[in-house]
């Protein structure tokens, strides 16, 4: 057993993500505390430029021709035999569907105990207390596990990915494993189609959701955008139901916003939601729902039918 | 094709949340119960993807006492064959749902696992990854666009990542998906349709091994603090608008600051 905190290392066109950085940060700080060591879990083809971006860090790699792209058998028969072995405190991931799959995964395989949907890690008396963000958002509940140890899914933006990326140069020990498994086989990377708007580049966003009733009335948003100079942008139902299109989706499988003005209308404000637009400069947000989520990340609310609310804007900005 | 679908119910969200007197549950009492939205999603690509592919659906349920009406639910938008799996109490955990129906699966044929990618209440993480490796069966969360290869040993299915990029899989067959949306939006049951059938469908029982659980343990619920809360803004339709207006300008946000 040791006291260290190992870290699912995600990339992504050789890049690490936020994501990982986010979990990476918070680990070394748990570590600390702990008195064990921050370990991150890079597994690639090549692993040497990855290892390069995580700064400072011990890396425990794995290089094999079969992990070139992300596969949930292929990283979860490589990662088990080593956190069976390893026995870390702590395992996080980031909530992502690569995190999601290698959690579970590991899980299940290994027996440990599992807290999914964290905002908050801390150590109580040297175990971990997981805060687990439930019910859409609408419940908090802390979490410890039953042995002490166990692996733990991490919102994405519940810590700064500042404080994952630091200089230095990591420390690499190379496990010597190969993929074995090969029944989930990666075939190709799918980006988006460039869109005529790019939501990440507006500085007010006028964002719609299921509020919204029906596809006719997105044209009263539109009006709305264009009396405040912004574009339109969307929680996914509305992607989804194709009245906006994708490029145009805000969120955890959408983008990620930081514009002046966020005008949140009929958005509830899932967790998903919320991790692509919670660093708005300003968010405004009109619900019907006067529990909806959206109200503790707006820095403005107001309860009411958007489609009251919507027209009379429009009126007094046109 | 045998599809398989596992559902469950969760509370409703439409309906105020409370906390119990233990501070570590929901106060269940007066709850009430909705399918769980991704597991709609399941159920509705499961359906297509049998009207393409040719073969059954077959949905499961652990029985918690009031799983009729989801699983008429089921038969009336096209399911071949409803099952109810164990007996709980609850809803149990996922890693506890997870063997329950692991030992249903055994006895039951399935090349095509769907299950919701996620619920609301997965405190102790996804069901489908944890059945995956209950079972040994190869698994990926988070897609969409599921199509069942030529030869019907495999299938392909996109995993969603952030900013809208996806990547394609070939899986072997069987494996279970964890679903994320469906094709086109869950077809509607007509009420009197579930009702007739709660009264007069056949609802299958297959028992289910006792099974321990996840090893997460709740220590406290809480409603997310006010601490973070917006400031709000009361009134009508055109004083809230008024008020946004007014911030709006302050900021140099809004082109006008003449409230009407």
């Amino acid at each position: 057993m040791s006291n260290d905190i190992f870290i699912l290392v995600e990339h992504r066109d050789g890049a690490v993500t936020d994501g990982t950085f986010e979990i990476l940060g918070r680990a070394r700080e748990l570590a600390s505390q702990a008195g064990g060591e921050a370990v991150a879990l890079l597994l690639a083809a090549v692993v040497g430029p990855l290892a390069e971006q995580l700064g400072g860090t011990r890396i425990l790699a794995v290089e094999d021709p079969g992990l070139a792209e992300f596969s949930p058998s292929a990283y979860e028969g490589v990662l088990a035999p080593i956190v069976t072995e390893r026995e870390p405190l702590l395992l996080l991931a980031p909530n992502s569907a690569v995190g999601m799959d290698v959690a579970g995964g590991l899980s299940g395989a290994t027996g440990l105990a599992m807290a999914a949907f964290a905002t908050r890690i801390a150590l109580v008396d040297g175990a971990p207390v997981i805060t687990c963000q439930l019910f859409a958002g609408k419940i908090d509940v802390d979490v410890r596990f039953r042995d002490g140890r166990g692996i733990c899914t991490v919102v994405a933006g519940a810590y700064p990915a500042s404080a994952g990326r630091t200089a230095g140069s990591p420390r690499v020990e190379t496990v010597s494993m190969s993929v074995t498994d090969q029944r989930v086989r990666f075939r190709r990377l799918i980006r988006p189609e460039a869109g005529d708007v790019d939501i990440t580049r507006e500085a007010i966003l006028v964002s719609v959701g299921r509020g919204i009733g029906e596809q006719d009335n997105i044209e009263l948003v539109e009006e709305l955008a264009a009396a405040l100079g912004g574009a339109v942008s969307s929680s996914r139902p509305i992607a989804d139901s194709g009245w906006l299109p994708r490029t145009r989706q805000v969120g955890k499988s959408g983008l990620r916003v930081k514009p002046k003005l966020y005008l949140a209308l009929g958005i509830s404000g899932a967790p998903e939601h919320l991790e692509g637009m919670r660093d708005a400069e300003l968010i405004v947000a009109v619900n019907t729902d006067p529990h909806a989520p959206i109200f503790g990340v707006a820095h403005f609310g107001a309860v009411a039918d958007i489609l009251d609310v919507i027209p009379a804007l429009t009126k007094r900005l046109g | 094709m045998e599809f398989v679908v596992l559902l469950k119910q969760v509370p409703d969200l439409a309906e105020e949340l409370e906390i119990d007197a233990t501070g570590r549950d929901l106060a269940r009492d007066w709850l009430s119960y909705v399918t769980s939205e991704w597991d709609e999603y399941a159920l509705e690509e499961a359906l297509q993807l049998r009207d393409l592919a040719g073969g059954t659906v077959t949905c499961l349920a652990l029985d918690t006492g009031s799983v009729e009406e989801l699983l008429a639910t089921c038969l009336a938008r096209g399911a071949d064959r409803v099952i109810k799996v164990g007996t709980f109490e609850r809803q149990p955990d996922s890693h506890t749902s997870a063997r329950a129906f692991a030992g249903a699966l055994r006895t039951i044929g399935h090349d095509l696992v769907l299950v919701g990618v996620q619920a609301i209440d997965d405190v102790d993480g996804q069901l489908g990854p944890i059945l995956a490796a209950e079972l040994g069966l190869p698994h990926v969360s988070v897609v969409t666009h599921i199509a069942v290869g030529t030869d019907g040993t495999t299938v392909s299915a996109n995993q969603e990542y952030a900013g809208g990029v996806v990547a394609e899989f070939e899986v072997d067959l069987p494996a279970v998906l964890g679903v994320q949306t469906s094709r086109e939006a869950p077809r509607y049951a007509p009420v009197s349709r579930v009702r007739q059938l709660m009264k007069t469908a056949a609802i299958e029982a297959l028992e289910a091994p006792a099974g321990h659980d996840g090893g997460s343990i709740v220590e406290s619920m809480s409603v997310p603090g006010a601490a973070g809360h917006a400031e709000m803004i009361g009134g009508d339709a055109a004083a809230v608008a008024d008020r946004i207006v007014a911030i709006l300008a302050e900021r140099g946000l809004a082109k006008t600051g003449a409230a009407s």
